[in-house]
């Protein structure tokens, strides 16, 4: 049924959709009201889930490996400071295999104090093994819930869905919320292999010494790589039942681009319409979606941005010192090609400053009447 | 594509008023988007809410800069906030007061169509708020319909109905009061 819901809500709806049995959370801006409404769904009896109150993001997280390792389908969700402060026990859920699904709204980190959208919360935990998906309206952030569980439990790894602050986590759109019997129908209850068992003991997370700890870690690297073959699956399932199609990283009008716009979020979205400003304009310039960054489609970034001339790259985050993580990510993965496209690396909208698509059109035009970046990167919109 | 801007104070409900007017375009089968100003909300702060409405899927997601309407639920805002800012030549600037609208045209000059409607009253006498601080949300919305003719004012009730949480009755009474008391410049 179709409705006019927020980003916050399309991941509450998606969580309940999906049967989930633990909620461990503890509330920050602009995550607050996904949690909200999930422990009002859980008070009323409408999800029939337990939702654990906890002191701290670190605990929320803790909670939900607790529950996971109990055998159980578990959610938790956070913003910025407070996946900071999940980093730790980010990295054990990712390790002991739980395949819990993380709803992060993407928003700065601080100082200063601000709370608008920003992709270096979530692009600082790349390292932990968390399988990472960026989403850019509310209708991709239900879906995104649905096919992250369906993926986690396949391949034992956490997925964490993320998604800009305000842009889309406040922001009312119209959302198509699948009836729960399609839901049950693509995603089975979950029911592991392994889980505490006071009839069947076993031992969790226990020490591993230098002669196994190197095996498992490239166990773990060869599974989140297997999640790009699976999430082409998953979205294919998704479609034949949902009728909506999503993939590891989409294309707008590559067909024969010259330039092609890298973006991930709602920046994607706004690029959509610069895009299509140039094509009327007969000039060929495409836009690839980043969805999935970890594991990294490297594959199908060489087979999109491969034979272009230009590759230019909207990093809404900043790794000081070097510039924009998708930027650093994307030339690596071209580097191996011959006759590489020239890459363009931009940061943009820090801390929730406007990206328009006036920006990207002149974005666009600065690559075009340039032979190679004049700044690496370029800081478009700062301030004299 | 039509873009709308609230100007508010916190706790006047603009954000909210954005949502309802969005869901009565909805009710009419337009794409929609409603979003605030996003600020850190504090009571009697300035606060801007956003709707936008299509007939076809909308990409845009940056802030509204060049409204084709903006409504208005604090007069008062006229003096500190530069509500017309960007406003299309010819776009519509709806006003929640007490006074003529002769007094408004003087202020914001001729390139604008403007209304003007008693809300606050109109929330006083539905029981909305209290008379210090009236709720006019709704009932602006009512205005809204008569002033632009963009939606229906039976689509601005069937959302109040299914979206607004309390003193529904009250509400869609609200919106059709103001409805019939809008006044054009």
């Amino acid at each position: 049924m179709k409705q006019v819901i927020k980003g916050n809500f399309a991941v509450s709806h998606g969580v309940k959709l999906c049967r989930v049995k633990v909620i461990s959370a503890y509330p920050i801006t602009p995550q607050t009201t996904i949690v909200e409404e999930l422990s009002e769904m859980c008070a009323s009896g409408e999800l029939d889930a337990k939702f654990i109150k906890v002191e701290s993001e670190h605990s929320a997280m803790a909670g939900v490996i607790g529950s996971s390792t109990a055998g159980v389908r578990s959610f938790t969700a956070t913003s910025s400071q407070g996946l900071l402060l999940m980093h730790e026990v980010l990295h054990w859920a990712a390790g002991a295999r739980l395949p819990i699904v993380l709803a992060n709204v993407n928003r700065a980190v601080g100082p200063g104090w601000n709370i608008w959208a920003d992709q270096t919360d979530s692009l600082s935990q790349r390292d932990t093994g968390l399988i990472q998906v960026y989403c850019e309206s509310n209708q991709e952030v239900l879906d995104s819930v649905i096919m992250a569980y369906k993926l986690a439990e396949k391949v034992s790894l956490p997925v964490m869905l993320t998604y800009d602050a305000f842009f889309l986590s406040h922001t009312s759109e119209i959302v198509d919320i699948p009836e729960i019997e399609q839901v049950d129908e693509f995603l089975p209850p979950y029911n592991p292999e392994f889980r505490i068992d006071i009839n069947n003991p076993r031992s969790f997370g226990g020490m591993i010494g230098p002669d196994y700890y190197f095996e498992e870690r490239y166990i773990m690297h060869k599974d989140a790589l297997k999640a790009l073959e699976y999430y082409q699956q998953v979205c294919k399932e998704f479609e034949e039942i949902f009728g909506r199609e999503y993939d590891i990283c989409e294309e707008y009008r590559t067909g024969d681009a010259e330039v092609i716009v890298v973006a991930a979020g709602t920046i994607t979205s706004v690029s959509r319409i610069a895009v299509d400003k140039f094509r009327e304009e007969g000039k060929k310039v495409g836009l690839m979606k980043l969805r999935m960054f970890r594991p990294v489609p490297v594959e199908r970034w060489r087979k999109v941005l491969g034979n272009v001339a230009k590759v230019v790259v909207m990093d809404r985050n900043l790794t000081a010192g070097l510039g924009g993580v998708f930027a650093s990510e994307i030339q690596a993965a071209l580097y191996p090609i011959e006759n590489k496209p020239m890459v363009y690396p931009v940061i943009a909208g820090l801390g929730g400053r406007d990206v328009t698509p006036d920006d990207i059109e002149g974005i666009i035009n600065y690559a075009l009447s340039n032979d190679k970046p004049t700044d690496v990167p370029l800081f478009w919109g700062l301030k004299e | 594509m039509i873009e709308i801007r609230f100007h508010g104070r916190g706790g006047q409900g603009a954000v909210i008023g954005s949502e309802v007017l969005t869901h009565a375009f909805f009710i009419e089968d337009k794409y929609v988007q409603a979003f605030p100003a996003f600020g850190v909300e504090r009571r009697g702060a300035p606060v801007m809410a956003f709707c936008r409405i299509d007939d076809k899927e909308i990409y845009l997601r940056n802030q509204i800069y060049k409204p084709d309407h903006v409504v208005v639920l604090d007069s008062l805002m006229l003096e500190s906030v530069g509500v017309t800012q960007g406003l299309k030549k010819n776009g519509s600037v709806l006003i929640n007061c007490k006074r003529s609208p002769n007094h408004y045209r003087d202020l914001l000059g001729d390139d604008y169509q403007l209304y003007v409607v008693d809300a606050a009253s109109v929330a006083v006498e539905h029981r909305l708020g209290s008379p210090s601080n009236p709720i006019v949300n709704t009932a602006i919305l009512g205005a809204f319909s008569k002033a632009t003719g963009l939606v229906k004012i039976e689509s601005i009730e069937q959302a109040i109905e299914e979206y607004v949480p309390v003193k529904k009755e009250n509400n869609k009474k609200a919106a059709h009061a103001a409805y019939e008391r809008v006044i054009k410049a």
